[in-house]
């Protein structure tokens, strides 16, 4: 548990770094450093996102699996990664 | 009667015989009319008595349903005997004397089937036939009769028909005449032919049939007109077709309801959160996957993920092979052939709403000893102040009467319809055209009207000024610079900024060459107040109608107005003061500083009336504390002096006075003619003179940033670029212009572009839309030239703002270095010079000198192996056993 809790905070801490949020296979979010309904907000859209990144990937490849997203935009950049949990 | 009665019976009796033996033609009609009763049966008629004697009364004993009475053939006996011949038996004696049996039916004939209402029935048999169906309504009769009646009552009791013989009705005569017999014997002939034909010889011979017409008949077929058919012909055409059929469908409109749900997200509970986090899988998932986020992060780090390469890189090629024209071009000139003889522009000002309106003033051109020599003359020319607009070139719209030749004027930034003025005598003079305004902004829209200029020709509305200031309470000298406070403050008695809860403008600062800066307030002095009685009594007299129809605004201001604030500028170091042409505040635009009062800048009325406008008191202001209260000030000497303008009391004679200027720098040789803020940077000044012009930052005291170079012609004027930072405009006295962009070169202008051919007056630059920024300049002949900014000086870049801030960083770094390196030198010059007055003292002492150099190095020796000797085991290069050794 604990090193968990410092693992996310040397992530968290690192420059640049605005939230984290950690989600569960269903995409409920089970830890996050942001408000609740913005983290339900990004886990819901997020966790859609990569359910299809995912079946896209493996769909052209049925070995292959998805371990890292990312989407830039304008303002932000997003960085997800499945665990395969 | 008893032998009628027989006779009748017989006599019917003889008729159904002689009907039996006629019976080749019995005909139907002749049996129905005839009562036809069987021979058993003996229609009689009871009188009353003798039915009550025989208990057979018709209706009450028997009745339709029960006709039958059995009665004694005794009692019948005995009633023919007792009546004889009235009983009403005696027709029947005789039968009932042979009646075999005892007893007598007689039946109850409601119906009168046989005549009478009675009938006795006379043989046993019949008695017996008739009392056995139950049912029946009337008899059945076993017929004995040898005659076959058409009976019409139905057969109940199915009979098997006997056979009888049959009854001729007539149809044999017809078939007899239908019959062919013979009627007489039959005829027989013999033919033969002769004998003597018989058996002779006899030749054939072959004919045909159509030898000769007796041949054949022939019988052909010819159309009998008699009988024709006609055949009916018609087409017809038949096909196929499937059964079709219509039919439709329409789905039920239910009542509609709105219905609506609502989702809410799933969550996890606090416990299950942390038990999540705890699990081993959320361990090991972390572990793995932080590297990835790491490199990620790092690449973000290493690289500006957001900066888009593209779009930067094609701005500053633009910038550079933009379009070609650089030049300003002339986009209309204003001059006034009546008002403009002999006169010179001043100042210009444009109008800070309405785009398209540009005010100028007009002074007469004329030297000061030329002013004396003619000042009767003078007196008779009147000054103004013009109103151009764009869609008259011709005529202007406006013309402000002034008192005195103008030399500089303002737009009251929060009211544009007022304008301040300051004067060559000294006077500060206020304006308000509120009721011209309307013409201003019709003539903007509505002016392509031809015929509409021609009308209003020659008729420029003059609009008097409101107020003036006091002749020898202001200014003793022409006012140079005028400018408004802005609206978010006021200043108090001692200078202090307060708030302003007006949000007006209603503060003015003016100077002239008299060595003082003057503060004016538009709202009537406190001191007023106090005799309230007397406001009131003004305020509720009728407002007396000013003359020439000049508005109200500043009646409580004319004549009597004199500034609040005097801020003189006493000389640093020496005594007298310095006599400011120019003054330039920082701009202090400061947020509302309490939360519960935002700026009403919407709500304000109209002409907000300043006369009704307080000096609050001091108790009541709250001092502001942001705005900066020092002013830089231009001198007729050509410095730039930064002072401050509060007025401090002083304490031993209990007069205000203004505090000292805190430093001033002589940078110019002539006058200083531009004291001038850039609009993008609030703390740069440009400062122009006749020969050179100085950039300056406000608290860098050592120096100007950029001095320019002293040019043969002189400068007149200066004016910063209101769309790039680096770029501003200086006029010159042979009627050029020039443009300097400091990003191109710093030590000669960029541009040099001739405007007219009299000197420059002054310059204002204006954007009327985001595609045209117009600048204005006026000469000393008194025309007015707009001219249009090309692309290239009026478009900035992204970085410009950047890059010039840099360069007057860097510039500032450079002074600071000059003044260290200032420092140093002379520190140095010092040293060397000590060094060498030491050496003319010390020449004898080198022997001692080399013993002592030579101890020093060895020291120093000594102290380097210690010093690495630290540095290796710091390292970790040095063990410790081997350190000790060599201690």
């Amino acid at each position: 548990m604990a090193e968990v809790e410092d693992t996310l905070k040397r992530i968290q801490s690192i420059n640049g770094v605005i939230g984290t949020i950690v989600v569960n296979a269903e995409g409920i979010p089970i830890r996050s450093t942001l408000d609740n309904s913005t983290s339900v907000q990004y886990a819901g859209l997020l966790h859609q996102l990569t359910m299809k990144a995912r079946g896209t990937v493996r769909d052209i490849d049925p070995q292959n699996d998805l371990s890292f997203l990312r989407i830039r935009s304008k303002k932000h950049e997003i960085m997800v990664s499945t665990g395969g949990l | 009667m008893s032998s009628k009665r027989p006779k009748s019976k017989e006599a019917r009796k003889i008729k159904g015989k002689d009907k039996k033996k006629e019976n080749n033609f019995p005909t139907a009609d002749e049996g129905a009319s005839e009562p036809d009763h069987p021979d058993y049966i003996f229609p009689l008629v009871l009188t009353s008595a003798t039915q009550e004697l025989f208990g057979c009364r018709a209706d009450e004993d028997l009745t339709g349903e029960n006709p039958y009475k059995l009665l004694k053939k005794e009692d019948i006996v005995q009633d023919m005997k007792t009546r004889a011949s009235v009983s009403d038996f005696s027709p029947v004696k005789q039968l009932v004397l042979d009646y075999p049996e005892d007893e007598l039916l007689l039946v109850f004939d409601r119906d009168f089937t046989y005549g009478q209402s009675f009938y006795l029935v006379l043989t046993v048999e019949a008695k017996h036939n008739i009392l056995k169906p139950s049912v029946q309504g009337d008899d059945e009769e076993q017929i004995t009769h040898e005659e076959e009646e058409e009976e019409e009552e139905d057969m109940i009791i199915p009979k098997t028909p006997e056979s009888h013989p049959w009854m001729s009705l007539g149809s044999e005569q017809e078939i007899e005449e239908e019959s062919v017999t013979a009627s007489r014997p039959r005829l027989r002939y013999k033919i033969s032919p002769l004998l003597r034909r018989c058996g002779a010889p006899v030749c054939f011979s072959d004919r045909g049939a159509l030898d000769g017409k007796e041949g054949f008949v022939e019988c052909p077929s010819y159309q009998d007109k008699s009988f024709s058919i006609r055949a009916m012909e018609r087409h017809t055409a038949v096909q196929a077709s499937s059964d079709t059929k219509h039919s439709s469908t329409q789905t039920l409109w239910k009542y509609p309801r709105n219905t609506w749900t609502q989702y809410e997200s799933r969550e996890f509970s606090l416990e299950e959160k942390e038990h999540h986090l705890r699990s081993e899988n959320m361990k090991n998932f972390i572990t793995s996957v932080l590297t990835r986020f790491e490199i990620s992060l790092q690449q973000n780090h290493i690289a500006d993920v957001f900066c888009d390469d593209w779009t930067a890189l094609c701005e500053d090629e633009g910038a550079l092979m933009g379009k070609t024209e650089t030049t300003l071009k002339e986009y209309q000139s204003f001059m006034d052939l009546y008002f403009s003889k002999e006169k010179t522009i001043s100042h210009i000002r444009w109008h800070p709403t309405i785009s398209g309106v540009i005010a100028v003033s007009m002074t007469e051109r004329l030297s000061l000893e030329e002013r004396i020599d003619n000042s009767a003359k003078l007196l008779l020319n009147p000054s103004y102040i013009l109103f151009w607009n764009f869609t008259d070139p011709i005529n202007p719209q406006l013309q402000l009467e002034c008192p005195d030749d103008v030399l500089c004027f303002q737009f009251c930034p929060s009211d544009p319809n007022i304008i301040a003025g300051g004067c060559m005598n000294g006077q500060v003079v206020l304006w308000d055209i509120s009721a011209h305004v309307e013409k201003l902004q019709d003539t903007r829209s509505g002016g392509k009207n031809m015929s509409n200029n021609l009308d209003r020709n020659s008729v420029t509305p003059v609009v008097r000024y409101c107020a003036v200031s006091g002749i020898e309470i202001g200014h003793k000298a022409p006012i140079t610079d005028i400018q408004w406070l802005p609206e978010t403050f006021e200043l108090s008695k001692l200078g202090i900024p307060v708030e302003n809860p007006s949000r007006v403008c209603v503060q003015l600062v003016t100077c002239a060459p008299d060595c003082c800066v003057l503060f004016w307030d538009l709202r009537p002095p406190r001191a007023v107040s106090q005799s309230l009685t007397d406001v009131k009594q003004k305020s509720q007299e009728k407002p007396l109608e000013n003359p020439h129809g000049v508005p109200n605004t500043f009646k409580h201001l004319n004549l009597t107005w004199k500034p609040f604030i005097r801020v003189s500028l006493p000389k640093i170091g020496s005594s007298g003061e310095y006599s400011p042409l120019k003054f330039s505040l920082r701009d202090n635009t400061v947020d509302c500083p309490t939360g519960d009062k935002p700026p009403q800048s919407v709500d304000r009325e109209e002409g907000c009336g300043f006369a009704q406008l307080r000096v609050p008191s001091a108790k009541q202001q709250k001092p502001l504390e942001n705005i900066s209260t020092k002013l830089y000030v231009g001198t007729e000497d050509g410095e730039l002096v930064y002072t401050d303008w509060r007025i401090e009391k002083d304490n031993d004679s209990g007069r205000l006075l203004s505090s000292k200027p805190i430093h001033r720098l002589l940078v110019h040789d002539t006058l200083v003619n531009t004291v001038s803020r850039s609009p993008f940077f609030r703390d740069i000044l440009l400062t122009v003179s006749s020969f050179s012009f100085s950039i300056w930052k406000e608290g860098v005291t050592s120096g100007p940033l950029l001095r320019s170079s002293c040019s043969k012609m002189l400068r007149t004027t200066g004016h910063w670029s209101l769309s790039r930072p680096a770029v501003f405009f200086i006029g010159k006295e042979d009627g050029s212009i020039e443009v300097w962009d400091l990003l191109q070169t710093s030590h000669e202008p960029s541009q040099i572009q001739n405007i007219s051919s009299a000197a420059v007056t002054c310059i204002s630059t204006s954007s009327i839309s985001s595609k045209q920024h117009l600048l204005a300049v006026s000469d000393r002949l008194g025309t007015l030239h707009i001219l249009q900014i090309p692309w290239t000086l009026r478009r900035s870049s992204n970085s410009e703002r950047q890059i010039v801030k840099k360069y007057f960083e860097k510039e500032e770094e450079r002074l600071e270095y000059f003044q260290k390196r200032q420092i140093q030198h002379e520190k140095e010059k010092k040293e060397m010079e000590a060094e060498q007055q030491r050496k003319k003292t010390e020449p004898v002492m080198s022997l001692k000198q080399e013993e002592e150099l030579e101890a020093e190095a060895l020291k120093e020796y000594e102290q380097f192996l210690a010093l690495e000797k630290v540095i290796l085991r710091n390292m970790g290069l040095l063990s410790e056993t081997e350190d000790r050794a060599d201690l």
